[in-house]
């Protein structure tokens, strides 16, 4: 039985000036699954996600998410920019910043109950930060910093996730702690949608896998589209890495060997 | 009773730009403040040549004008010809400053009104304009209107904060939980631009920036916590007015410079303080 998609994108683009950076679009996501997003460098990652959030406004197209316009479900959906989008000397704590995952509940004019605090301190807890709640953000690796942004979503209470190079430039313990988190969540019948780069790690950790670059190449279950054809049309020119990929999948039971 | 309005005044002017300012440097664009201080000039020309007058009312309104015409510039440069934020602060104010300057080299000659009044300001003569205000207290009339800011933007920011706090850290988060940015954003700049309006005509252009800009970077210096860093900024803002003032008294010099200076000399020996005590506490836990 096929589930129903929770994200549907359609035919959307989205113009920089006048350089596309997404060229028509149109792709389902299935539900309840840890799904990635995949492409090289500018191949418009990012801007699918913020496309998909209402923070950038696509040229042509649109999208829906639990098939309805993202405003009425927009309680239901996390967002987690970008690390490196963000000014990490701002002075604020590590508390400060989670709580912000309340605000949309609570409201802009109301204070946090108790309620909120009780969660506030679960999410920091989940991500083994709690211990960091007073500390200023300034003072945090990056590891921490992903952390907090991930606790800042789970603080939301969505049922889907959508989060932009989590495991960028964090080291392996926090993403192995991640990973491990997603599977929780995804356990919890959570959905994750994650931009992610990096190809040695993607058939391990994503049921679903998107390819861009700029253009749609290829959406389906993992197995389905992690082929050599699919990353050659999805990488193009960048040689290296496709030679490196293929080989590896060729030489998969072979020990890597060093001259 | 004259060095009480004086340093009554650059408080007070002090405490709304340091609110203001500690918004503008956390999104890094303290220049707009600069900009609007500077643009207001063909606004206020234009209401003096209409009105034929220098009463306040509408130089205000001129002045207030022209300011918010130079932030939908810039934001239109920004959004819509996609211009790096610094460039369009740059074209527009500069644009409309000198827009400005023509307008009374050519026909403001015999007004009393000039380009060395918007820049620097005449805090030394603010008690010419005194008036009993109520309860047999006597104040110059812009530092009413300034004590009513004040009032005013320090409600904004306490009714605001979150909204302003979400829209400053992480503006992309904010809109993706439904946080009307765009608002938030002209929320600040009338701020700006209602700080900068009735700032300059009392302390001029150059004072309006050095206050917006010194008093929150010096506080960003001290603390790690931004509600105590607006705080310390108008504290930071009073006490440099008042440091200024007495220095111009004593060196005999402009009040507007001293005080600019005064907050330079601070914020070099704050930034100076808190990079050694910095390498101490690094010596310390390594």
């Amino acid at each position: 039985m096929k589930q129903p998609p929770i994200i549907e994108v359609h035919n959307l683009t989205v113009l920089y000036g006048r350089k596309p950076a997404l060229w028509n679009i149109d792709f389902d996501l299935p539900e309840k699954q840890v799904i990635g997003i995949m492409g090289p460098n500018g191949s418009g990652k990012s801007t699918l996600l913020k496309s998909i959030m209402g923070v950038v406004t696509p040229t042509s197209g649109f999208t829906k998410v639990y098939d309805q316009s993202l405003n009425n479900v927009r309680n239901r959906v996390s967002y987690v920019p970008q690390r490196q989008d963000i000014d990490w000397d701002f002075p604020a704590s590590v508390w400060e910043i989670v709580a912000m995952g309340r605000y949309q509940k609570r409201g802009l004019f109301k204070k946090l109950t108790t309620e909120d605090q009780d969660i506030i301190t679960d999410s920091l807890e989940k991500v083994n930060m709690l211990g960091y709640a007073k500390r200023q953000i300034s003072q945090l690796s990056g590891g921490q910093q992903q952390r907090v942004f991930l606790a800042r979503a789970i603080a939301q209470q969505g049922d889907l996730f959508l989060m932009d190079e989590p495991f960028a430039g964090v080291d392996i313990a926090t993403e192995e702690m991640i990973i491990s988190l997603l599977k929780d969540m995804k356990d919890a019948g959570k959905t994750l949608v994650i931009v992610h780069h990096d190809l040695h790690t993607a058939q391990s950790y994503f049921d679903h896998l998107v390819l861009l670059n700029t253009r749609l190449i290829a959406s389906g279950p993992t197995e389905e589209v992690f082929t050599d054809q699919i990353l050659t049309d999805t990488y193009g020119g960048k040689l290296t890495t496709i030679s490196k990929i293929s080989q590896e999948l060729e030489n998969k039971e072979f020990p890597i060997r060093h001259k | 009773m004259n060095d009480f309005y004086t340093i009554l005044t650059a408080s007070l002017v002090a405490i709304n730009c340091a609110l203001m300012g500690g918004f503008l440097i956390m999104r890094k664009m303290v220049m707009i403040g600069d900009a609007i201080s500077h643009a207001v000039l063909p606004g206020i020309f234009v209401a003096y040549y209409i009105s034929g007058s220098t009463a306040s009312l509408p130089i205000l309104a001129g002045a207030a004008f022209s300011g918010i015409l130079a932030t939908l510039m810039i934001e239109w440069f920004t959004k819509k010809a996609r211009l790096q934020s610094d460039a369009a602060i740059g074209v527009s104010y500069t644009l409309l400053f000198a827009i400005g300057i023509i307008l009374i080299s050519k026909w403001g000659q015999n007004a009393d009104l000039d380009q060395q009044c918007v820049l620097y300001g005449e805090i030394e003569q603010i008690s010419f304009w005194l008036q009993p205000i109520a309860f047999g207290i006597v104040l110059p009339k812009q530092t009413v209107i300034l004590l009513a800011v004040a009032v005013l933007l320090i409600g904004a920011v306490i009714w605001g904060y979150k909204g302003l706090f979400i829209t400053t850290f992480d503006p992309d988060f904010a809109l993706s939980t439904g946080v009307a940015v765009t608002f938030w954003h002209y929320f600040l700049m009338s701020g700006v631009s209602l700080t900068t309006v009735v700032s300059f005509e009392s302390v001029g252009a150059i004072l309006v920036i050095a206050f917006l800009s010194g008093p929150p970077a010096i506080a960003y210096l001290l603390t790690e916590d931004f509600k105590k860093m607006l705080i310390l900024a108008c504290l930071v803002g009073i006490l440099c007015s008042i440091g200024g003032y007495y220095a111009a008294k004593w060196l005999d010099v402009s009040v507007a410079g001293a005080i600019s200076t005064f907050i330079g000399l601070v914020f070099m020996i704050v930034f100076i303080g808190t990079s050694v005590l910095k390498r101490k506490v690094d010596v310390i836990s390594t």
